[in-house]
């Protein structure tokens, strides 16, 4: 798989279970002048009133805050959905939240944000999977490689919980899998960044 | 052309058709969200391409309202984000108190579940003989559902910890008959609620409220749209009348931003300024 670094636009993360670490490790890894932005889902309860976005703006250089309805995807920042909402990216980029019914067993979903932006950056997106105990993100990701993206998948066999990553391999979606400590540097690489 | 460029055109031309058949008009609408109802409604109704839904919506208007239920539908709960309901206890309830008459409306009620948490909690306030409700939704099968209120018990016992934790002064099973594993609302709740059809999009202001609560419903809108509903909400409010927006929604992207003072940032509750401080 090789892509022109200058084509990407954006990335989205999602992950489940066991992910706050993860997350934590990747973003933590990034320049905080990375060139495009992050849009970011976890699933939790329906109200950490901001606990996510907070944490990791605080263990981060990238500026991590929750997304606003209507508002633009910014490079160098990280867009966090809020608990409780599916967030998903509008036909002109902005954010759109919705209290559409919980999907795959929970809101937000991962496949509901990784579709819509997949339909949004086209070929320009690159989709971050990792841990997680269900099957979310999958779908998600075969639009991102339909509409000609690319795709991480978190290695399963050392994620804390492995049935979302082994869900995305077993349906042929993901690009690479990179283990938890190389995601970072795997992003750069992609996207053609000095970590 | 790739089948989702393919599923696009298709869904363009099948709210076209919606909107010269029927005069409903999804443009202003989200329209990530409102393409992925479509795709859902599509597929729970047995259609393969989207396009194969047009010539039914042309020609089969019972076909169309199943396809308008599914697009307009919107879920909710009793006492949804409990802190608002705890905030509109302490902080609202005595700005209300000063109306001689006090009427509410709920613009967008759903199912109703969240009419009745308020009915609930105006009532435990001892505000109950002053208060008219009106709740109004697009969505006529949302309506008559919710003017029955009739819930699955199981859902219920969930709420009463929503209950609980929005100050609640009894127990949520005072307000309802179980019964076959149903929830049956307390009719004395009901009295003073009025349902009714009402399009934000279209519509006029019907008569002046005191209090509005519009939650979560802006959020399917864009700013154009969003913009209309919130002047149609400022109109109807009397001078320091309340609005209350879903927790995500805001006023910073209306031209009525400034005519209001807020009560609570984090729960979108607003006051609207009086005449002569505008």
């Amino acid at each position: 798989m090789t892509s022109s670094p200058a084509n990407f636009r954006g990335v989205v993360i999602g992950g489940s279970a066991g992910s706050l670490d993860a997350f934590n490790t990747i973003l933590s890894g990034l320049p905080g002048d990375f060139p495009v932005p992050i849009i970011l889902v976890q699933h939790r309860a329906s109200d950490d009133n901001g606990f996510l976005a907070s944490f990791l703006d605080d263990n981060c250089k990238l500026s991590v805050s929750e997304a606003e309805p209507g508002d633009l995807a910014t490079a160098g920042c990280v867009h966090v959905a809020p608990a409780g909402y599916h967030l998903l990216v509008e036909t002109d980029g902005s954010f759109a939240l919705t209290i559409d019914p919980k999907y795959n067993y929970v809101r937000p979903a991962i496949d509901i944000l990784f579709e819509s932006a997949a339909d949004y950056y086209d070929e320009a997106l690159l989709g971050v999977l990792l841990t997680g105990g269900s099957d979310d993100g999958t779908m998600g990701l075969k639009r991102i490689k339909e509409l000609g993206g690319t795709t991480i998948v978190q290695d399963p066999e050392r994620a804390e919980a492995y049935l979302m990553p082994r869900s995305a391999i077993a349906a042929g979606v993901a690009d690479h899998v990179v283990s938890l400590d190389k995601i970072d540097k795997k992003i750069c690489d992609i996207l053609g960044v000095e970590q | 052309m790739s089948r989702i460029e393919l599923q696009d055109f298709e869904i363009r031309l099948l709210l076209e058709s919606l909107r010269y058949r029927y005069d409903f008009d999804f443009s202003n609408y989200v329209q990530a969200s409102l393409k992925r109802r479509l795709l859902h409604a599509i597929k729970v109704s047995g259609i393969e391409h989207v396009s194969d839904a047009i010539p039914r919506v042309l020609h089969d208007e019972a076909f169309f309202q199943k396809l308008f239920y599914i697009l307009s539908v919107t879920v909710t709960e009793f006492f949804r984000d409990p802190p608002f309901y705890k905030t509109v206890r302490e902080e609202i309830i005595p700005l209300l108190d000063k109306f001689p008459i006090i009427n509410v409306w709920h613009a967008g009620c759903a199912t109703g579940e969240e009419v009745y948490s308020m009915a609930i909690l105006l009532h435990e306030e001892g505000l109950s003989d002053r208060v008219r409700i009106y709740a109004t939704d697009i969505n006529n099968r949302s309506l008559s559902l919710a003017k029955e209120g009739v819930y699955s018990i199981e859902n219920l016992r969930d709420y009463s910890i929503n209950y609980q934790n929005s100050g609640g002064k009894g127990s949520l099973s005072d307000y309802y008959y179980a019964k076959y594993g149903l929830a049956l609302i307390d009719p004395d709740l009901k009295k003073n609620i009025l349902f009714s059809n009402f399009n934000l999009a279209t519509d006029s202001v019907f008569t002046e409220m005191h209090l509005v609560l519009c939650r979560n419903v802006l959020i399917y809108f864009d700013r154009t749209l969003q913009n209309r509903v919130l002047n149609l909400l400022h109109d109807t409010l009397v001078d320091d009348g309340l609005l209350c927006l879903g927790s995500r929604e805001s006023l910073k992207f209306s031209d009525v931003v400034n005519n209001f003072s807020p009560i609570s940032q984090q729960w979108r509750i607003f006051q609207k300024n009086p005449k002569k401080a505008r």
